[in-house]
């Protein structure tokens, strides 16, 4: 950032009678663009601010289904981590193939939240532009990538979950979100497939494979009680036929998940009673640095578009 | 038949004609018309409204396959493209033809959808030498819609549409 004397100095200048000295070490600090000494900080004319937008308190539909957009948002962010980084090149690109249809769900629930709102945002201001408690998803989505395990057990248990999830909102009495479900339900059974695969093959593997299988289990372990939480945005849902209650997935997520582990040959841990709440804005210290990235060209640069 | 009437039907089988010229971005052995992702074609005032469903949620193709289309059929006057989500593609809308020229392009086509999550999937066949003696590679491919393969009798690989 430039300094308020930025202006007078002159590095390119040399020689002990060329005016001023510069008041700090040549090439420490001097502006990169000499179109920047022009321009105060701060105060570039065409650079709006970054504008934090909100959506309205109160509405349950909304918080519903923003709920299950920034699931799949946040889940998305986290996968698309992997790129350049999964152990083989087949998991490279199926991971994200996963995070593209992920990205995909929520762009089509983000949309649907801002109509449902009315205030006329629109999916790429609710993506980028709310501060962290006005995120909904559960926090079990936004913990760190971990290891292939870690993230593999996290997508069986999440598009398990999200599978139960579209099968009951393809019932839903609000057509849009109904029509989102149909199309997510099928690639949600691809997903599933692929992570329970992974679950059973590491699981049922070798010692070191089935131990941080295991690991990964006990660390996810206490994050999954969030995805059977509910409250009245949950009630009002289920009243109204927009969607289910969460806390009716419990059952058969559990079964699901039981038969998968068993077949791995993991051992459940004994039940957890911590309850997180992100699905009510109060996340992690993880969701900040998540934030970091995600929003990062739109704090450096407001409004840019790509 | 009114001469309006006539002419209102000759338009839209021509812009139809138009659409059936329209390869899809991703897997250009296709026509957007052998996916079977134009629902509908209507006539309105100065010019014509395409009903487009989406393939996959997150299919980056969209936005791209919006803007051939409209510029397909940019003699047709103002063209508006409006997306369908309901009810969801599934691969069985894959024409017949359209499940020829996938071969052709040495892609196997979808099985059907009913069959499309099975924890053992039926053998694929191979769309060079038709073996069945074929393993998968990769679960996911170049794009979303399809899989890694390769064939065990001819050695060569290849790409299976994924029924959905």
């Amino acid at each position: 950032m430039n300094s308020p004397t930025t202006p007078t100095i002159t590095p390119e200048v040399s020689g002990p009678s060329a005016g001023p000295l510069p008041s700090r070490p040549a090439g420490l600090g001097q502006p990169v663009n000499p179109a920047d000494q022009a321009v105060p900080s701060g105060d570039r004319p065409s650079a709006p601010a970054f504008s934090v937008v909100r959506l309205g308190a109160g509405r349950h539909d909304v918080r519903y289904v923003l709920r299950i957009g920034d699931a799949c948002l946040i889940l998305a962010q986290r996968l698309g981590e992997w790129s350049g980084h999964a152990p083989i090149l087949e998991e490279d690109i199926a991971m994200s193939n996963l995070a593209l249809d992920l990205l995909g769900q929520a762009r089509a629930l983000l949309t649907h939240a801002a109509a449902l709102d009315g205030q006329g945002l629109d999916e790429d201001q609710l993506a980028f532009l709310r501060e962290e408690r006005d995120y909904l998803n559960p926090v079990l989505v936004e913990l760190p990538r971990g290891d292939f395990a870690f993230t593999q057990l996290r997508n069986a248990a999440v598009s398990s979950w999200l599978l139960l999830l579209w099968q009951r909102l393809e019932a839903s009495r609000d057509a849009e979100l109904a029509a989102i479900a149909a199309k997510a339900v099928k690639e949600a059974a691809y997903h599933q497939r692929h992570a329970a695969d992974w679950v059973v093959r590491l699981g049922d593997g070798t010692p070191e494979s089935s131990a941080r299988m295991q690991a990964a289990l006990a660390q996810l372990w206490p994050y999954f009680n969030e995805l059977f939480d509910a409250d009245e945005a949950d009630a009002a849902a289920e009243a109204s036929g927009l969607g289910p209650s969460w806390a009716a997935l419990r059952e058969p997520w559990t079964a699901f998940l039981s038969g998968l582990l068993a077949e791995a040959g993991l051992s459940l841990p004994p039940p957890s009673r911590f309850l997180s709440q992100g699905r009510r804005g109060v996340h992690s210290e993880h969701m900040g640095h998540l934030l970091a990235t995600l929003q990062h060209l739109q704090r450096a640069y407001p409004g840019g578009r790509w | 038949m009114s001469a309006a009437v006539a002419d209102r039907s000759t338009r839209l089988d021509a812009a139809w004609d138009a659409l059936r010229q329209v390869p899809d971005p991703e897997v250009p052995a296709l026509t957007l018309v052998d996916l079977g992702i134009v629902r509908g074609l209507r006539e309105m005032t100065g010019g014509l409204e395409v009903v487009l469903t989406p393939t996959y949620s997150g299919c980056p193709a969209t936005e791209a396959i919006r803007d051939d289309v409209r510029a397909a059929l940019a003699p047709f006057g103002e063209i508006v493209v409006t997306l369908q989500r309901a009810p969801a593609w599934t691969t069985d809308w894959i024409s017949a033809d359209g499940r020829r020229k996938l071969r052709e392009y040495g892609i196997a086509p979808p099985g059907p959808a009913s069959e499309a999550v099975l924890r053992f999937q039926p053998r694929i066949a191979c769309p060079r030498c038709a073996s069945k003696q074929t393993e998968r590679l990769s679960a996911f491919g170049s794009t979303a819609c399809k899989s890694m393969y390769r064939c065990l009798a001819c050695a060569e690989p290849f790409e299976y549409f994924k029924p959905i």
